[in-house]
């Protein structure tokens, strides 16, 4: 198959879906620019669409949010950047109680079609301020959609579903995959919101997981196949809707659970499935449940101590290694 | 500028109607029948009329927190607003939304608001549309005093003049922002002076007197009309009641000046203006009998459309959530 980066499927993806959509538009902090916003994933989109429809704002958050709510309840399709995943605070009521809560509240009159896509995670010694994964919070809004790609395929067919959605959808970005390779279809390729990928098989425990976890997972898996623990990685995709019938099968399967991620661990969305887990195929389970997740603090910068923060391959394997 | 009688006859009637619907609004939350709490807007009545009286009925507006009126006067359906603020099933929004979050989407009403000034960024995307659909369209956010001072109005108005954006900020300075008087929370006399620090023309008019408003809201709506961008108007009125509906300082004057209170009602827009029309020989006293009844014989039809209509069935809390 082809292969292409993570930053490239974005662009092709953005660029597909402003072709086939005459209402689409990106509007978001130097999108427009030669840079193609913070991270290069609007690179040359201008060009093609003209600044009508790649839209730069100023550092504004909240309008550039209102600005995406307000438009899409007047049949645009939005598709907003919001750089840091950590800078969402700025825009958290057009988000929270505009964006979540506009069909609702208003009985069904309006829908909201918006894409907003936000980079979360660290890798880059962001620190506090440009390394959080805060997806757990926005799982949190009813009215939301969340998802999270974790490889150039996904990230082209999250984003082209997500594109088609005609509710807000959250597609959160890692920053430490933007150049990563993989393989990415070519032409129409959508993968579908609420779906997760069994991405190895195994018999022995469920490993359950999203975003770069994926590869960290992967790893893992590799050197605990090697001393006989047979690990099945899930990765999620969407965060909002779970993919519960993927995930219970694998459970009932292996009869153990491990969930993964990079978020703090406490109101981690590991806990929401854990619950789910619990509530729904607790009979299957013959050991607890592991979480393997951030510490409950800030992200902190010195290079030792984001180190220390990340979840690795080690800490996943010793978090696998309870269970047998 | 000179207008005929029709055009003072429904200035005078748009105001009318505002005015006994609130009224009634009151009657009822008194009575009971109207949960939570109400934010009436008597003695503001002349803003909406004027400014209803100049805009086409695709245009967008985008009500405050004290926005009935503001939706009435949009020549929206008298019997579903009476309804949605009695949490019935015939409302707007199915009673789903009530006084705090009532939108008109067929009317381009797109919502009264709970999070006072959220609108002002909303309004951007109202704004982008407006533009972007290329028909002449313009929205009007109206925002009191309080709401001035929230972030949105800077991020708001500075992205709308950046992308000349058919937008008209409407503030009604009422002269209280729940129980604080304006003068102590700005250090301006008139907040209209901010404007011209985001390139936006802006003025204060007298918000009591209709022929102002709507000449005022004519200026900023041609001038948005013709693709030059957002305007700001400042109408300088006075809140009647209190806050909501129960506030103790309407009638113990617990912070506003009683003196202040009564100058301002004996320039209360409904008399002010029903005298001039007599006056100047515009209509007769008997005419505008006939109208009072005719406008109140309508209140009293909302009145009884709300209460003879059921509440929505309990499986409407589960619907809406998503749209397909």
């Amino acid at each position: 198959m082809r292969k292409m980066t993570y930053r490239d499927a974005i662009i092709e993806a953005l660029d597909m879906e402003l072709a086939r959509n005459p209402k689409a538009y990106i509007a978001g902090e130097d999108v427009a620019s030669k840079m193609g916003g913070a991270f290069g994933a609007t690179k040359g989109l201008v060009d093609k669409y003209g600044k009508d429809v790649v839209i730069d704002t100023p550092i504004s958050e909240t309008a550039l949010m209102g600005m995406g709510v307000g438009s899409a309840v007047l049949g645009y399709h939005p598709f907003i950047e919001i750089m840091y995943m950590d800078f969402i605070g700025v825009c958290m009521d057009e988000i929270m109680n505009q964006a979540g809560k506009f069909r609702y509240m208003f009985g069904g009159q309006m829908s909201v079609p918006l894409m907003i896509r936000m980079v979360g995670g660290s890798t880059v010694y962001g620190a506090a301020h440009h390394s959080q994964c805060l997806e757990s919070m926005l799982c949190h809004i009813p009215g939301i959609k969340v998802v999270w790609p974790s490889t150039p395929a996904d990230a082209k067919g999250l984003i082209a579903a997500a594109a088609r959605d005609n509710n807000p959808v959250i597609v959160v970005e890692h920053k430490g995959l933007y150049n990563m390779v993989g393989d990415c279809p070519e032409g129409e390729y959508i993968v579908p919101i609420g779906k997760a990928e069994v991405v190895r098989e195994g018999a022995d425990v469920t490993v359950v997981t999203w975003g770069l976890m994926r590869h960290k997972c992967m790893e893992a898996a590799e050197k605990l196949a090697a001393e006989g623990i047979d690990c099945e990685v899930i990765d999620l995709r969407s965060l909002k809707p779970i993919d519960t019938e993927t995930l219970f099968a694998s459970v009932a399967k292996t009869n153990k659970l491990v969930i993964v991620h990079e978020a703090n661990k406490t109101c981690g969305l590991g806990a929401e499935i854990a619950a789910l887990v619990a509530e729904s195929c607790i009979d299957e389970l013959d050991a607890p449940v592991v979480r393997v997740a951030g510490p409950d603090t800030s992200v902190p910068f010195s290079p030792p101590l984001e180190e220390e923060f990340r979840v690795a391959p080690e800490n996943i394997i010793a978090g696998v290694k309870t269970l047998f | 500028m000179s207008y005929d009688k029709a055009f003072k006859m429904s200035m005078y009637r748009n105001m009318l109607e505002q005015r006994v619907f609130e009224k009634a609004v009151q009657e009822q939350y008194e009575e009971g029948n109207i949960p939570n709490s109400a934010h009436l807007y008597l003695g503001q009545e002349a803003i909406a009329a004027g400014v209803s009286m100049a805009l086409r009925p695709d245009d967008y507006i985008l009500p405050s927190h004290r926005g009935h009126a503001q939706i009435l006067a949009k020549g929206c359906d008298m019997n579903r607003m009476m309804a949605e603020l009695f949490g019935r099933v015939d409302g707007y929004c199915k009673g789903k939304g009530g006084s705090m979050h009532l939108a008109v989407a067929e009317h381009g009403v797109l919502g009264s608001i709970g999070i006072v000034g959220c609108n002002m960024a909303l309004a951007v995307g109202a704004g982008m549309a407006a533009k972007k659909n290329g028909t002449g369209q313009v929205a009007v956010c109206y925002f009191g005093d309080g709401a001035s001072n929230r972030g949105t109005f800077h991020e708001g108005m500075n992205l709308c003049s950046i992308q000349k954006l058919p937008v008209i900020y409407a503030l009604e300075n009422n002269h209280y922002g729940m129980f604080s008087d304006y003068r102590d929370m700005v250090n301006v006399e008139h907040i209209s002076c901010r404007a011209a620090g985001y390139g936006v023309p802006g003025e204060t008019v007298d918000g009591n007197d209709p022929w102002a408003c709507y000449e005022a809201a004519k200026k900023a709506i041609d001038r948005a009309r013709a693709g030059e961008g957002p305007s700001m108007i400042e109408f300088m009125t006075w809140r009647h009641n209190g806050h909501f509906e129960g506030d103790p300082d309407a009638r113990e004057f617990l912070f506003r000046d009683p003196k202040e209170h009564e100058a301002w009602l004996k320039r209360d827009p409904i008399v002010v203006v029903r005298k001039q029309l007599i006056d100047e020989g515009t209509c007769t006293e008997d005419e505008m009998v006939a109208m009072e009844a005719e406008v109140r014989k309508q209140v009293d039809e909302a009145v009884a459309f709300a209460h003879a209509s059921a509440w929505p069935p309990v499986s409407e809390v589960y619907t809406d959530v998503y749209a397909d």
